[in-house]
């Protein structure tokens, strides 16, 4: 009805004010033949230009269905998205003009090599041979790939791929960069290389959202972080502010000895926050500050001569987050 | 540029896309473009010697034809496989991601397949001629009847991108790749329909492999004893136009609201 008139407007306002590079208000999704309820049910977003917003659930939350309707690979059944102030409903090419797309399963041709890969995608980003060949160049460099540039992609391992995955979305530098689960299945090396590839993009003030499973990851990487639980998002704010929300750290014991359980709970009196549980030999105490709390249990341990079998330092688990939230909903 | 420039431009770009994959994958290309080589060879030697052939003439006579049709129909399964394939991994949403128009993803694989076709139509004319096979009316009718071939293979491009894009898994392909054969049997790829017990011949002449087959025969000049037995024997080369129509008519229209339908 508004047709162009309509997007360029609120274009305009978008480029005055330059705020919320991601708005979606109330988005409703269920699949086609799929389980009632699956998808997303109500999903707000906001997303502020130069900023890494964190998406973080478990498996089934709705995060990569959330990512492919912001990027306009699936259509909403309800509710409005915009990206970069394009309705992602109506104007769904002027959208694709603006993002990268990493989705999450690598996308990219196993049979090529990797540079053929990203000449390939720069002739479809229309940027013409020569310059297609130069981006690549750049972009291999850039995510240390020179080497493995000649080789097959089928040959790369899962950080490299991850890695080329993400190249292959930054070719026409994009406004807003989805990235969906980047470093599920990597292992740890892999996973530093993807967040440092990841944080050098966030300091040439793209704009990212990505999803992940891991509340470490969120931490690491993102600003902000919006947490999804069965299509929903049921609480959002900065880490530091969820994690507040969230409770405390925990430190772990593992004593040889029962007996010494009573001696380790008066240890722990100066520097827990919250109720100890006690499980047998093992001793879980909630701490404030992580670091510190672990000094001073390994020098208190010392000079009272215990020994414990294991001491381990935890962020709660995601599912102890989400029981703590809805619990604290409820 | 406009936008059918960029459709053609972009679908250029995803041709090359797979003969880069012709070059890096040679030994697998090559396995392809001489399997049917390998299936002339094999029922010529088998079915040979017990076919009675019209005049004394070659068995690779009536062969030759229909294995170039049955070509076209094995090609199905390689535009099912990279369909897939690309569906799986998503290499499908980043074309889909992409400022580019969705035509040239169709363009680019249809220019590829027929390349391809026509690669496997050359090397199977190189076996046949070494093998004593020969068309008989010239060139031009010979052209007319690589050119009837290569409409049946573009009739197949939609069937196997539709049911390449419908299909959950590549393991699904398994299944179409075994359904494959039956429907080669039951043309006349192998002999002439009019062989065939009654009820059985009927069906099989109607199956367009059929069609491709006795056409290019008629056109090759090469003998079929069905162009004389029925209708639609006589006029194979009628149903060798149009069947292929009608089949791009019913998927074209199907693979592209399946691609549409991707967003659901
Ligand atoms: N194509 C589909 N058809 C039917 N249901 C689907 C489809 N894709 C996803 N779903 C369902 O929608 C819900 C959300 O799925 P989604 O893939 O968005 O979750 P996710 O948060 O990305 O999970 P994961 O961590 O496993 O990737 C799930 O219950 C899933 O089973
Ligand atoms: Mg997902």
């Amino acid at each position: 009805m508004y047709g162009t008139v309509y997007g360029s407007t609120l274009n305009e306002r978008w480029e005055v004010t330059k705020q919320q590079v991601i708005e979606a208000a109330n988005v409703r999704k269920n699949y086609r033949g799929g389980t009632e309820g699956a998808g997303l049910n109500g999903f707000d977003l906001e997303v502020t230009a130069g900023t890494v917003t964190g998406l973080l659930g478990p498996n089934g939350a709705g995060k990569t269905t959330a990512v492919r309707i912001l990027s306009t690979l699936l259509k909403l059944d309800s509710g409005t998205a915009s990206v970069a102030g394009y309705d992602v409903s109506r104007q769904g090419a002027e959208v694709r003009r603006r993002i990268g797309l990493v989705g999450q399963y690598a996308a990219i041709d196993e049979v090529l090599t990797g540079r053929q890969n990203l000449v390939m995608f720069g002739r479809l980003n229309h940027l013409g041979h020569t310059k297609s060949v130069r981006r690549a160049d750049e972009l291999l460099e850039r995510f240390s790939l020179t080497a493995a540039a000649g080789q097959s992609v089928g040959k790369y391992s899962g950080g490299m791929r991850r890695r080329l995955d993400l190249a292959a979305s930054l070719i026409v530098a994009p406004t807003v960069l989805f990235v969906d689960e980047p470093t599920t299945g990597l292992d740890p090396a892999g996973r530093l290389e993807v967040w440092t590839a990841i944080r050098q993009l966030v300091d040439n003030g793209t704009t990212v959202l990505l999803t992940t499973q891991y509340l470490e990851e969120a931490d690491q990487l993102a600003n902000r972080i919006s947490m999804l639980k069965d299509g929903k998002v049921v609480a959002e704010g900065t880490p530091d502010a969820l994690k507040a929300q969230l409770g405390s750290d925990w430190l772990d014991l593992v004593l040889v000895d029962p007996a010494e359980v009573t001696q380790v709970l008066g240890l722990a009196e100066p520097i827990t926050n919250g109720e100890i549980k006690v499980e047998g030999n093992r001793v879980s105490i909630p701490v404030k500050d992580r670091t510190r709390a672990l000094t001073i249990m390994a020098n208190s341990l010392h000079e009272a001569r215990i020994e414990p079998e294991d001491i381990t330092l935890r962020r709660p688990t995601l599912d102890e987050v989400f029981l703590h939230l809805t619990g604290a909903s409820a | 540029m406009t936008a059918l420039g960029w459709a053609i431009a972009d679908g250029w770009t995803i041709t090359r896309r797979a003969l880069t994959h012709w070059r890096m994958q040679p030994g697998l290309m090559l396995f392809a473009w001489f399997f049917p080589v390998l299936m002339l060879l094999i029922f010529g030697s088998l079915l040979g010697g017990a076919m009675e052939t019209p005049e004394g003439s070659s068995y690779y006579e009536l062969l030759v034809p229909g294995i170039f049709a049955l070509t076209m129909l094995f090609g199905l399964e390689g535009t099912m496989t990279a369909v897939t394939q690309d569906k799986d991994k998503g290499v499908t949403d980043r074309f889909r991601s992409l400022p580019m128009s969705s035509a040239a993803v169709v363009l680019g694989r249809c220019m590829a397949d027929m390349l391809d076709t026509i690669v496997a139509l050359a090397v199977l004319t190189g076996a046949g001629l070494a093998l004593g096979w020969r068309w008989h009316d010239g060139l031009p009718s010979a052209l007319a009847a690589f050119g009837l071939l290569l409409l049946l293979r573009f009739a197949l491009l939609w069937v196997g991108i539709f049911i390449g894009l419908s299909v959950k898994n590549a393991q699904s392909i398994t299944a179409v790749q075994v359904l494959v054969w039956p429907v080669g049997f039951l043309s006349s790829a192998f002999v002439a329909t009019s062989t065939m017990p009654a009820w059985l011949g009927t069906i099989a002449q109607w199956n367009p492999l059929s069609a491709a087959a006795t056409a290019s025969r008629t056109l090759f000049g090469n003998p079929d004893p069905s162009t004389t037995a029925t209708w639609i024997g006589s006029h194979s080369v009628l149903m060798a136009i149009i069947a292929p129509l009608v089949l791009t008519a019913i998927f074209l229209p199907l693979s592209a609201y399946r691609y549409r339908t991707l967003s659901h």
